[in-house]
């Protein structure tokens, strides 16, 4: 096994996989599609239906997954009784069914190893390769100190591996879900209301009046429970109104679609707060019980006037008013909602902040329609020794970011490159269900950083692209092949799921809770680890909440009543909120306090040179991150991302529906891939779109390998948000290619 | 009886999940669909108006493709459902031109096939798989016979079109808009 220079191995060769013969499911109900309605009446007797929650996304549905006798998922439908899905999953969880039976799947340990002189990855046992890693984990220890094995990690299985680092001694975790994703809006909601928004979001858009989604598009992003209330809201005629540069979905949906310059958001909402201020709208009783600071926020807005907004926003002062009057005629019941991918330009907390702020003057915090106070139930921990104390931790390597909740992912791997300042060097790294190579801007030093690590192994379910940066690949399950743990998430009504095995693992992968406990064990860490199998964990779990497997197995969702207070506040309420003043800060003592604006200000981004467009990305309601690109299913339905153009912006450059081109950026990155244009009325002429998870590199995701632009890598310059260290992607300028840049290089 | 489908194009979001649940419900191969999702984009920016709607066979009344049909393969059944028996299909693709919706494609087996409504779920008392799963409750089902039901009501109250209406085929899928 070779550990420097670190070469990109597209996961092949070496024999791996062997011919998997493909089962044609398709043709089981016969040639006849008619006497076949009857074939299938017969064979859905036989379904087996299992509990289980689904791991396509983060909102982790509940659902029940039908099996046939021949061990294969035939499709996977909503638990009725789950408040995240209401019986109905979205396009990503009905197309579970590919992420199980994608025959692009991992399906053995894979090692680095060298063959003439050609990095490459052999085959091995999962007792050869757990060996090999755990005498890493030894090793680091002893060398430099657990610290300086990091865990970058998301969804279920990164809470397994993050006990056994927890138990091993390091706290050096992080995940893109914060500083890569919704950091900013917890940060500026927790230094406003002393809460984080979590997930799934408190928002009552179900009792809504007035929704105002800013650069947050419900409906493209599945986040499920949301979507559906948003068409609930729809039905209500409530108003909505959508801030976007480009016409989303949910803007086509709109009373008003303010389609505002890019980068200028905060301009709009300190106009927004002017215009309440001064017209006097706000919730004043709510504003003078509940909130700390109004009259300097009076004060700091009275010149932000609709019309100092328009020569910024291109919003015209009159629609600026007119929206003000709708939010604050339908307050208390509207939701200036937080959003959740909000790392764009590096002021991000305080753009979450003036939303925050206009809720507050709204007084929707705590209001039907508003937010509600959401409650979850706690899950008994099972018994294991106390965690040892690390020398230092992810808030350490974050120290320069005040407010960072989370370890900050970008910061963890700059640690892995060597220097002087360094403090906290990181040696080794473990990346657990996330392709960090599409989630973290800057390819350049990612690639310079996990170049000087000992050690990486990855754990994933398919062939990412990280694999392909791993010395030792892990292949995981699918969540319709394991036992894990309870689902407990925030929400009206507390509510818990379970996933419990639908079928058995394919190929050789094995569970993310196996092979936690299989390194424990063999790092000396049993104790942390005293089950033979994690059922017995959450047995023992269900048992404590007053329920049992059998129950839940049956059920697949328990929802308890509430306990911990009423949904809203009660007229008049005497509340105090969990900040350091007991109310709403409008103001912030805090930030001002480390030296940050203590009410939001405008600042100006840089914008495009002439002949770049700024690149914008999102989300296809089809797709999760890079993760889903390769799913038969849901490749069936989007197989490659477009890039939007405006057609005024065709016409100048001279492109066609359909054409081929490839992008630069400002810092002369050329896209590895192409991209098909998409001419359009749905976005601005200053700005491109494209949707996020797609260009992948490795050849071994045979659907999706080489299918449009992966938009992660046109980001190569980030600004950081100095508050929690968010990573603000979107100041990225593209130029179009329309000749293949790499032509030349052919011949 | 009389099915038929009312489609709210207000809150449908074009997501995609109808056509994936119909796949996995009624084993369409991987590469076909018997739904589909269509977008219409009309204006100038920022003046601009987007149309969604889930698009699937009409089961029209006068359908063309059972007029058509060579071997009386394609055939209405009770509630005006319009169905292909396979075994009696010959592929030879004529109802494939004649829909106006180009609602029906050959199946790698050989025959035609194309929306069923469900008809497997109906007889169980269930909604077709695309009714059910619609995250945005967008689509409706029901009896068109009966007045009080929801697709009455909604055809009823609600501004509707159907879709190539100068085809003169009476569909029974509706937009509402």
């Amino acid at each position: 096994m070779t550990t420097s220079r670190r070469k990109f191995i597209k996961i092949s060769a070496l024999g791996l996989g062997g011919a998997f013969a493909s089962t044609s499911a398709f043709s089981l109900f016969g040639n006849n599609s008619y006497l076949s309605e009857k074939t299938a009446q017969n064979i859905a007797k036989n379904l087996k239906k299992t509990a289980t929650y689904c791991e396509v996304c983060f909102w982790k549905c509940a659902a029940w997954a039908y099996s046939d006798e021949n061990n294969t998922i035939k499709k996977i439908i909503g638990n009725d009784n789950d408040p995240h899905c209401y019986g109905r999953l979205c396009p990503r969880g009905t197309g579970g069914v590919g992420m199980y039976a994608d025959e692009d799947r991992l399906k053995t340990p894979l090692i680095r190893t060298t063959i003439d002189g050609e990095e490459t990855f052999r085959e091995a046992s999962w007792d050869e390769a757990l060996d090999l890693i755990a005498s890493k984990f030894k090793n680091i220890k002893e060398k430099y100190g657990a610290e300086s094995f990091a865990l970058l990690k998301h969804g279920s299985p990164g809470k397994h591996l993050e006990h056994l680092f927890k138990a091993y001694g390091s706290d050096t975790i992080a995940e893109p879900a914060y500083a890569q994703c919704r950091g900013a809006r917890e940060a500026g909601f927790n230094l406003t209301f002393g809460s984080w928004i979590g997930s799934p979001e408190p928002t009552d858009i179900r009792d809504t009046k007035c929704l105002v989604l800013i650069g947050s598009h419900i409906g493209e992003n599945m986040h499920n429970s949301q979507v559906q209330e948003m068409s609930d809201a729809i039905d209500n005629k409530a108003t909505i109104i959508t801030v976007d540069p480009r016409l989303s979905t949910a803007a086509s949906k709109s009373k008003y679609w303010l389609a505002i310059k890019p980068a200028t958001d905060i301009a709009l909402m300190l106009a927004w707060m002017n215009v309440i201020i001064k017209e006097e709208i706000y919730d004043k009783a709510y504003v003078e019980k509940y909130t700390t600071g109004f009259e300097e926020l009076k004060k700091h807005v009275a010149n932000f006037t609709p019309e100092w907004a328009y020569g910024i926003t291109t919003i015209q002062p009159a629609e600026i008013r007119k929206t003000a009057r709708e939010m604050a005629h339908a307050a208390p019941a509207v939701i200036i909602h937080p959003g959740r991918h909000v790392s764009w330009y590096g002021d991000d907390t305080q753009r979450a902040r003036a939303m925050a702020i206009l809720n507050g003057l709204l007084g929707s915090w705590g209001r039907r329609g508003g937010f509600y106070f959401k409650e979850k139930i706690s899950v008994p921990k099972y018994p294991h020794p106390k965690y040892p104390h690390p020398k230092w931790d992810w808030s350490d390597i974050g120290e320069k970011f005040p407010l960072a909740q989370m370890g900050i992912t970008t910061e963890v791997i700059k640690c892995a490159i060597p220097s002087k300042d360094n403090k906290y060097p990181v040696k080794a790294l473990m990346v657990a269900g996330t392709n960090i190579t599409k989630s973290i801007p800057n390819k350049k030093l990612l690639e310079k950083a996990m170049n000087e690590l000992e050690f990486m192994v990855v754990l994933d379910t398919m062939p990412m692209d990280v694999t392909g940066y791993a010395d030792v690949v892990l292949p995981e399950c699918t969540y319709l092949e394991r036992y894990d743990g309870i689902r407990s998430a925030t929400n009206r009504e507390p509510s818990i799921a379970v996933r419990v095995p639908a079928v058995k693992p394919k190929y050789d992968s094995k569970p993310g809770w196996w092979v936690a406990k299989q390194i424990g064990d063999r790092i000396g860490l049993s104790d942390y680890f005293r089950y033979s199998d994690y059922k017995e964990v959450i047995e023992w779990q269900l048992q404590k909440m007053g329920t049992s497997l059998d129950e839940m197995k049956k059920i697949g969702v328990k929802n308890f009543p509430r306990t911990s207070r009423p949904l809203y506040l009660e007229e008049n309420e005497d509340y105090e909120f969990p900040t350091e003043s007991g109310k709403i800060e409008l103001y912030s003592k805090e930030l001002e306090n480390l030296g940050f604006d203590p009410m939001p200000v405008y600042t100006k981004h840089p914008e495009p040179p002439q002949g770049f467009y700024r690149l914008n990305y999102g989300r296809a309601p089809m797709h999760t991150f890079s993760r889903t690109a390769n799913n038969p299913n849901l490749n069936d339905l989007k197989s490659e991302n477009n890039l939007w153009v405006n057609p005024k912006v065709a016409r100048i450059i001279g492109l066609k529906k359909g054409q081929s081109v490839w992008l630069k950026n400002q810092d002369g990155v050329t896209s590895t891939f192409s991209i098909k244009v998409r001419v359009t009325e749905r976005i601005r002429w200053d700005s491109v779109y494209m949707v996020h998870g797609f260009g992948h590199d490795n050849k071994k995701l045979t659907r999706a390998f080489g299918k449009g632009i992966n938009d992660t890598q046109m980001i190569t310059k980030t600004m950081d948000d100095p508050i929690m260290g968010g990573t603000g992607m979107r100041g990225n300028f593209v130029t179009i290619l329309t000749e293949n840049p790499y032509k030349k290089q052919a011949i | 009886m009389r099915y038929a489908m009312v489609i709210d194009t207000l809150k449908c979001v074009g997501c995609s999940d109808c056509v994936v649940a119909c796949q996995t419900e009624n084993d369409v191969p991987i590469g076909y669909c018997r739904d589909w999702i269509t977008e219409t984009v009309d204006g100038t920016y920022p003046n601009v108006v987007l149309e969604l709607k889930s698009e699937r066979c009409n089961h029209c009344a006068t359908a063309p493709c059972v007029r058509c049909c060579p071997t009386g393969a394609s055939h209405i059944v009770e509630g005006g459902i319009v169905l292909v028996t396979a075994d009696e299909c010959i592929g030879c693709g004529a109802c494939i031109e004649s829909c106006p919706y180009d609602a029906r494609y050959q199946h790698p087996d050989g025959y035609v096939d194309k929306c069923t409504f469900c008809h497997h779920r109906l007889k169980k008392g269930q909604l077709p798989a695309c009714v059910s799963v619609c995250p945005t409750k967008c689509m409706y089902f029901g009896d068109l016979d009966n007045p009080n039901s929801e697709v009455s009501m909604l055809l009823k109250n609600r501004k509707h079109k159907t879709l190539a209406p100068e085809a003169g085929t009476n569909p029974h899928v509706f937009y509402l808009i």
